[in-house]
């Protein structure tokens, strides 16, 4: 059905992409199976794990619940993009030494939330950063090694060194 | 899951999103966190997504003589940021951080909400509060609809299937205006279990044009009106007592009808603090 197929044209991590998709594919399933970028996960699929995080026009948001039709003309980046360009090398590293992940599912979409987070406020309070990442869970780490990861690069990149 | 397939058509104007909407069975997209989830679960099946995104001049906050104008595709980041909203309408202020989570206020639009109609959103309980009007426009032309009478039942109001929710319109706050929020869920930026926006007016040491909204605890956001006058006679142990009569929480998934409704009268306590202590804007 030709009104169900569309053509887009959309930049990814840099790259100017160029694909038929159906209406109903959500842009996560478009980056990961299109694209054969996996880094973002599907979890819930309804908006409520943040596994699917990813960046649309410069603001983090839910890959399940944006269609990859809407997207045509935007700027998406994806943790690939993100981790390529070394602007959060800091936070990964942070994240292995507080031993922020164990299964590593919801760490893509925790790197994307606390990446934003710390471009709008310098050093956020703890509660601040469990309110930020509140959209985003994790099974495994009990959240703690999470809020000191990101707490700590907040502190470092402020030039406070300390941790 | 995956969405049932559908077709798509993105939307020039308010009059072009008007004339695809004759056709059957077609849902508009604005932000899409609640729409998009419920196509991911198969809980709605349209067979035309009509995406209103690309609606120019449809995303303003404006403030007017006498009132604010929030456009129907402004997201709930924008409103969060927007010193406007701050300044003349205190309560949206108050109510933005609750609203699901940043990523999902990124995207999420003020009009979307109050159009899907949650009986446990924040917007839908502080328009109520705030005796804002919502635009629409239909086939017709634009009307104004007031919110006492938007809301008519679960998940639905006065929208009829060929209309389009424009913007709303809030009274701007003034000295004397007081605003109170509160809610509880079980992570912040779920659902509210229960959920009170609240607005009144100071006058000398009282309170006047008291207005409770509650959420979460019927079909629709509810007036709690015995507790608001009640509580413009200065009696909060008696507001308290009063939503006994003007609340009556049924069982969810998520609390019974008996927790909800203590916990109804808890948040009415925080509120009227903030009520009382509201500094002047």
């Amino acid at each position: 059905m030709s009104d169900h197929l569309h053509e887009i044209a959309l930049e990814v991590n840099g790259e100017t992409v160029r694909e038929r998709v159906e209406a109903r594919t959500t842009l996560v399933d478009f980056v990961r199976e299109t694209l054969a970028l996996t880094g973002s996960h599907v979890g819930c699929e309804h908006g409520v794990c943040g596994a699917c995080t990813l960046i649309l026009n410069g603001v983090a948001v839910r890959g399940c619940l944006t269609l990859a039709v809407q997207c045509d003309g935007a700027r998406v980046e994806t943790i690939e993009g993100l981790s390529d360009s070394g602007r959060i090398s800091d936070l990964q590293q942070a994240f292995i030494e507080r031993n922020a992940l164990q299964c590593g599912f919801c760490t893509p979409g925790m790197l994307i939330s606390a990446q934003e987070l710390l471009s709008q406020q310098r050093v956020p309070t703890r509660e601040q950063i469990r309110a930020y990442l509140s959209g985003n869970y994790c099974r495994c780490t009990g959240y703690q090694a999470i809020v000191d990861a990101v707490e700590t690069v907040a502190q470092r990149r402020a030039g406070g060194g300390a941790a | 899951m995956k969405p049932a397939p559908f077709a798509y058509a993105k939307a020039r104007s308010v009059a072009h999103a008007i004339e695809l909407l004759r056709a059957e069975d077609a849902r508009l997209l604005a932000g899409g966190q609640s729409l998009i989830a419920t196509l991911n679960m198969r809980l709605s099946r349209p067979a035309l997504l009509i995406d209103l995104n690309a609606v120019p001049g449809l995303g303003a906050i404006s403030v007017k003589d006498g009132y604010v104008e929030i456009g129907a595709l402004a997201r709930h980041a924008q409103v969060e940021r927007s010193a406007e909203i701050r300044a003349h309408v205190p309560l949206i202020a108050l109510a933005m951080p609750h609203i699901g989570h940043p990523a999902i206020r990124n995207r999420g639009t003020f009009g979307g909400s109050i159009a899907f109609a949650d009986p446990a959103a924040e917007l839908p309980a502080c328009l109520l509060a705030l005796g804002g009007e919502i635009e629409i426009v239909g086939p017709q032309g634009a009307r104004m609809v007031k919110a006492d009478e938007f809301f008519k039942g679960l998940f639905e109001t006065a929208l009829t299937p060929h209309d389009v929710l424009t913007a709303v319109r809030i009274p701007r706050a003034s000295a004397e205006t007081r605003a109170g929020f509160a809610e509880f869920a079980r992570r912040h930026g779920d659902y509210a279990l229960v959920g009170l926006a609240a607005s009144a007016r100071a006058q000398g040491t009282r309170l006047a044009d008291v207005r409770l909204a509650y959420f979460g605890v019927d079909a629709t956001p509810v007036r709690a009106r015995n507790a608001e006058s009640a509580l413009c006679n200065g009696d909060l142990e008696g507001a308290i007592a009063a939503l006994r009569s003007d609340l009556n929480p049924a069982d969810d998934v998520q609390a019974d009808g008996k927790l909800k409704g203590h916990l109804a009268g808890v948040l009415l306590r925080r509120v009227a603090t903030q009520l009382a202590s509201n500094k002047p804007r």
